[in-house]
């Protein structure tokens, strides 16, 4: 049989796609053995005790100086600033992005500002936030705003575009006018479109957030892996990116499972 | 004064000829069908009557004005797919129509102008054979029941002319059987204006009023694109001969073949 028609069972998919995981994590504690068992004061590669012991300390222990459970204090300021960035950006995307699909004369005047907008590299003109906003909260927000929305926009527009022309005309045989077409026809049909980009936009949204932290801040996920880099702290480095990633996984599904929920006719192709 | 009429209308693009031509005088209350071989400008037709498009030369006039230049509620459509909006129960599509009338601003019914409007929704479906499909999406809905829910959205208007374009086309043929009924059944309640464009010319003999064959009259063989289609056959159905229904089957084929080749 041809290899592209063999398929793996239920159950040999799920050892399939353990497999990596299984793998990278045995390369890396035999490794981490080695080393440690030449020297027990290895920082490199930690072991499970080392970063058993640091997550307990970083999140369930207060700290001495401050008296914060710091991975929490550090995950709160995150999550803050991700909801906060990507909900306006989304928001904006929204908006701007309806606009642009559906109104001609909009288009013409705003699109190619958005495509302008969008090739700016984010990281580049953080200097130009931290300058104009401080270095407090609002920088960090504008950076994810600025990074997420234009393509928001731009995604949101095409997917405008993309419903069918005999859709805009029938609505118009009804009597609608333009107001009503945007709210009745286009806006309910975009919506788990916009839930989509924003999923796809978490990936940047997460980077821009952490290059923010690491620049310029007190508290963060981001803050905290580079202030303890100098100290070559990997069993709390290493711990805080697992748990940046489960986060990413659970935010990930969950707006997954509200776009089924809220959008039954949208998942079962109904588009 | 007819209803509908058409003065020496021309539809070009560039230098591709589409109708060249076109004379017609529709009454109220007529069913024209329009067949002819693809590319001979039914659905260009269609369209200008729709709003969708304007003539390039000639008039097109509703009751002595020229047609709005934009889809309105008087001319309802029906396409060959996608006209039902897919984040809309069949009720609610329906339903949608009249919320659109009824609230400029925020499109929606609520209390008794709604259990009033839904009144008149249930109506409509039960008239188009959809009851028993009120409350499930379009894509839960075959071919032929999303056609019945675009016709009732349609419908639920009152529209003064109704454009089909190739509605029964993805259709199987017993299913279509079924559409024809319902369609002619909604004609004689209406009475609305209806013009349908069908690429099955047994459909275009079997139903309507009227016949208008779109074709070719004078042809280069160098050049498809220099002349364009007129109407060449206007009949009343029911009088046509069967001998008369092969000329034309032959001359829209020997059409369609030029056109492809």
């Amino acid at each position: 049989m041809r290899l592209i028609n063999r398929h793996p069972g239920r159950v040999s998919a799920i050892l399939l796609g353990l497999l990596p995981f299984l793998l990278i994590m045995l390369i890396y504690s035999l490794a981490s053995q080695e080393r440690l068992a030449a020297n027990p004061n290895d920082k490199l590669l930690p072991g499970l005790e080392q970063m058993t012991a640091a997550v307990d300390r970083m999140a369930f222990q207060e700290d001495r100086r401050s008296g914060d459970y710091l991975m929490w204090q550090d995950t709160t300021a995150s999550l803050q600033r991700l909801a906060i960035g990507v909900g306006i950006a989304a928001f904006l995307g929204l908006i701007v992005g309806i606009l642009n699909g559906a109104l001609p004369l909009i288009r013409a005047n705003l699109a190619p500002l958005v495509s302008a907008l969008s090739m700016v590299p984010p990281l580049a003109i953080l200097p130009i936030l931290f300058i104009v906003f401080g270095l407090g909260e609002l920088s960090k927000v504008m950076l994810i705003v600025i990074g997420t929305a234009p393509i928001m926009m731009r995604d949101v527009a095409q997917r405008v575009r993309e419903l069918p022309g005999e859709q805009l005309i029938k609505i118009q045989t009804l009597g609608a006018n333009s107001w009503q077409v945007i709210t009745r026809m286009v806006l309910p049909q975009v919506l788990p479109r916009l839930i989509d980009a924003v999923r796809l936009s978490l990936g940047p949204a997460w980077l821009f957030l952490i290059a923010a932290e690491a620049i310029a801040s007190t508290e963060g996920l981001g803050y905290r892996i580079f202030l303890v880099r100098r100290y070559l702290a990997m069993d709390v480095i290493l711990p805080y990116v697992i748990w940046i990633t489960i986060l990413a996984i659970v935010i990930d599904q969950c707006l997954r499972f509200a776009n089924r929920r809220l959008f039954p006719w949208y998942n079962a192709g109904g588009h | 004064m007819s209803f509908i009429t058409v003065n020496n209308l021309w539809k070009e693009y560039g230098d591709l000829v589409v109708l060249e031509n076109l004379n017609l005088s529709v009454k109220q209350g007529e069913f024209c069908t329009l067949v002819g071989a693809s590319g001979c400008g039914k659905s260009t037709f269609l369209k200008m009557l729709l709003g969708q498009e304007t003539p390039s030369r000639g008039e097109l006039l509703l009751e002595g004005e020229p047609f709005p230049g934009e889809p309105d509620r008087n001319r309802g459509i029906v396409f060959q797919r996608y006209s039902v909006f897919p984040h809309l129960t069949v009720r609610q599509n329906v339903l949608m129509s009249l919320e659109l009338e009824q609230r400029p601003w925020l499109g929606k019914l609520f209390g008794t102008a709604r259990r009033k409007a839904l009144e008149k929704v249930d109506a409509m479906l039960t008239s188009v054979g959809l009851e028993a499909s009120a409350t499930k999406w379009p894509h839960e809905l075959s071919g032929g029941m999303q056609q019945r829910l675009a016709i009732a959205q349609s419908l639920i208007m009152r529209p003064r002319v109704l454009l089909l374009d190739e509605p029964f086309g993805a259709l199987d043929p017993g299913i279509r059987k079924d559409m024809h009924d319902l369609l002619l059944k909604l004609w004689q309640e209406t009475g609305t204006t209806i013009f349908m464009v069908t690429h099955d010319l047994k459909e275009g003999f079997y139903l309507g009023t009227r016949l208008l064959v779109f074709d070719k009259v004078r042809r280069d063989p160098h050049d498809p694109e220099a002349f364009g289609a007129t109407i060449t056959y206007d009949l009343p159905i029911g009088q046509a001969d069967s001998k008369l229904l092969e000329d034309i089957n032959d001359s829209v084929a020997q059409t369609a073949r030029h056109q492809a080749a």
